[in-house]
């Protein structure tokens, strides 16, 4: 059967399984049923802190078919920005959830101790976390469940730090190390629910209606994925590939975007990093691209001489613009140190990146001291105090810290400098200062994130052809983009195969299980599911004239020039006049 | 079958294996179904990805000792290494897991009986980086 929802109840310690395959016939999977679910068990207005805040993680029906169908996709009310939540990881979550036997688990509830959930195929055992609870590493935390749980090299571990415990809004879930549900807050949704872990593996199999068309299509895929250059940039350098053309064109935000090119991005740029530093290549399970790519940082002990540790620290553009860049750093190892540091504590590295740079800047305008910054004196490039700040950011030694653990739009609201936070719909700014599509795309997207419609990409072919857009065409772009992205992640398909996933082979890998979509209907599906997703935000309290994104934005000049306001506004409001909520 | 063309799956540097399981996934595949339920090689890391990632499958052992402790004849010797499996001889009693000390038997959980590696050379065709070879036992 392909529907079964696997539901756990953390108050009651129940755990019940649900058929929900209507639904996923008519809606594909990960994000096109998932909104659904969430839309039916959230109710409505609830703090997502409460315990009646509901986890929705989806996968589709090509997980665990095709490659690249590796993505889990959550859903939960975001504590960062009070609205939708929707965070996507890879790992091994997808097929270890589908391998259990279930298409979709919906997590609500809340324990009144520290707990981790392990699914094993139909069993579903509640586990005292209680010991692991403040434990300072969530590497450590993953280590100790990995001795514990049955199913290595099958299961995914997805755990939460000391920021998801501390309610650190920006907090995220790690799931094999290295992966994220980053962004919009899931860590601090599963600390509120006292929930340290969510263990899943399973043995089951997938049938496939026609097996010929399956495997003549498997190869297809595989093929295109590993002989041509569809993915070779992921495959190379990996996503840190991007540095060094953004900051030629200066689109790489700097010193909190007062500028947006960088004088030290060489030491922090994707040839760098992997001639000096690349110590090993990871992939998620059914991934043979391998973008993960891990550096190997040597550091010698300072009280002891001929002893060294080697840390493994997995990079990506992401990171290295909001701990490097936007920090002003280009000491790379002490980059990396920073990117080690996240990962230990659970925090989401662009969300970290623009506080800590926000930070920096009321600091240097003294609107804040070193009273509110509990003795640190926050400098560009000062990787050492970053390290320190970070700590603090978790551990929220001062009434500062604690509201910055809100998020920059609050705290920018609370102490000033809010022309310099940079923070769309209440989360935190991505790494592109490319044009005004980008940000035109920060701000309609469903999750005010660069994964919801990549306007960078438009931004960047208009430089090329040097000209200048309509509104009409930026909308027309971002909203075929996203609507068209609501169909990969409901299939699970990772963005980074959007290349070889094209409408025709996404209608033939679906007819391979039993579905019948056209590219008509898919385009269709695809501006429903957005919908539906901003239609919850409405009822969730979003209001598209409260989108203000930071002057700064306006002041420092793009790839394409100074950024003009009211082209943004035009663009905005069309957008959601097109999409028709 | 002739000693010399007995062959398996060897693994020539785990050191280079990104983990993708792309092996794993050709080898339930290769029985015509999705996901690994029914693979005979495994994938997973030495304690953590940040140490690295091994790869499991049947080495083909010349003298198996699996096939020693099987009780009822379901397990036979391969002809230059490795086993075969006659499922309706098998009673599940999953002597032959504990008894290989790669762990590379596995388990068909629905059926009660091991997951024997067939020495088909199916998962070869999927690794993308090389890890997995295709070669004459002994080699």
């Amino acid at each position: 059967m392909y529907g079964k929802v696997l539901h756990i109840d953390l108050s009651r310690k129940r755990s019940w399984v649900d058929d929900e395959s209507e639904l996923f016939i008519n809606r594909i999977g990960g994000v096109g049923v998932g909104i659904k679910l969430l839309e039916e068990e959230l109710p409505k207005g609830v703090d997502p802190l409460d315990p009646e805040n509901v986890i929705v993680f989806t996968v589709g029906p090509l997980t665990g078919l095709y490659p690249m169908a590796s993505k889990t996709i959550a859903l939960f009310k975001s504590p960062l920005t009070g609205n939708l939540g929707e965070s996507h990881a890879g790992g091994r979550s997808a097929i270890a959830i589908k391998s259990a036997g279930y298409e979709a688990i919906v997590v609500k509830g809340a324990s009144e101790t520290p707990i981790y959930v392990a699914v094993h195929g139909e069993k579903v055992f509640f586990r005292d976390a209680s010991g692991l609870w403040g434990v300072g590493s969530s590497l450590t935390v993953g280590r100790v469940i990995r001795e514990r749980e049955p199913g290595a090299g099958i299961r995914s571990i997805m755990r939460i730090g000391v920021a998801g415990e501390k309610l650190v809004r920006y907090a995220c879930v790690t799931t094999e190390t290295y992966r994220h549900f980053g962004r919009l807050g899931l860590g601090a949704v599963f600390g509120s629910k006292k929930l340290k872990a969510l263990v899943v593996s399973g043995a089951g199999v997938i049938q496939v209606k026609d097996v010929k068309l399956y495997r003549t299509l498997y190869d297809e895929i595989f093929n295109a994925t590993t002989r041509t250059a569809i993915m070779r940039k992921y495959h190379d350098i990996g996503t840190s590939m991007n540095v060094s053309p953004l900051n030629e064109i200066g689109g790489l935000p700097t010193r909190n975007l007062k500028e947006a090119k960088f004088e030290g991005a060489e030491k922090i740029s994707g040839d760098f990093l992997a001639e000096n530093y690349l110590g090993r290549r990871v992939a998620c399970s059914h991934c043979p691209v391998a973008c993960i790519h891990l550096a190997a940082l040597r550091e010698p002990y300072e009280d002891e001489p001929y002893f060294y540790k080697t840390t493994m620290i997995s990079y990506d553009y992401e990171l290295i613009y909001a701990l490097g860049s936007l920090l002003g750093i280009s000491n790379t190892e002490g980059m990396l140190r920073l990117f080690h540091e996240v990962e230990v504590l659970g925090t989401d590295a662009i969300s970290t990146g623009v506080l800590l740079a926000w930070m920096t800047e009321v600091f240097e305008k003294g609107l804040i001291s070193e009273t509110e910054t509990a003795g640190l004196k926050p400098k560009w490039g000062d990787w050492k105090t970053y390290l320190k700040s970070m700590r603090f950011l978790v551990e929220q030694p001062t009434e500062f810290y604690r509201d910055l653990s809100m998020g920059v739009a609050y705290a920018s609201n609370k102490y000033g400098g809010s022309d310099y936070a940079l923070s769309f719909g209440g989360n935190e700014m991505p790494g592109y200062h490319t044009g005004p599509v980008a940000h035109i795309g920060f701000l309609t997207g469903a999750r005010h994130s660069h994964l919801d419609s990549a306007g960078y990409s438009l931004d960047q072919k208009l430089l090329k052809e040097d000209r200048k857009p309509s509104v009409e065409e930026v909308v027309d772009y971002l909203l075929e983009e996203e609507a068209w992205r609501q169909i990969l992640s409901s299939l699970v398909v990772c963005f980074f195969a959007r290349g070889i996933y094209s409408p025709t082979l996404v209608v033939d890998a679906l007819k391979s299980v039993g579905y019948e979509f056209s590219p008509t209907e898919l385009a269709k599906l695809g501006l429903d599911i957005l919908r539906d997703k901003n239609r919850f935000k409405l009822r969730e309290g979003f209001r598209i004239g409260d989108l203000k994104p930071a002057k700064r934005i306006y002041e420092t000049a793009s790839p394409l020039g100074c950024i003009d306001d009211e082209f943004i506004g035009k663009a905005v409001n069309l957008f959601y006049a097109r999409m028709g909520i | 079958m002739d000693y010399m063309c007995a062959k398996r799956v060897s693994i020539v540097d785990s050191e280079r294996c990104v983990g993708c399981q792309l092996c794993m996934f050709a080898c339930t595949r290769r029985l015509g179904y999705g996901g690994l339920g029914l693979s005979a090689i495994l994938v997973k890391s030495t304690g953590g990805i940040e140490r690295g990632l091994t790869v499991i499958v049947c080495r083909a052992c010349p003298s198996p000792p699996c096939q020693k402790v099987c009780p009822t004849g379901a397990l036979t010797a391969r002809e230059g290494g490795g086993v075969r499996l006659n499922p309706d001889k098998c009673i599940g009693c999953g002597h032959c897991r504990d008894a290989c000390p790669f762990g590379a038997i596995f388990w068909n959980y629905e059926l009660n009986k091991p997951i024997v590696c067939l020495y088909c050379g199916y998962c070869v065709n999927y690794c993308p980086y090389k890890i997995l070879a295709f070669e004459e036992v002994g080699k």
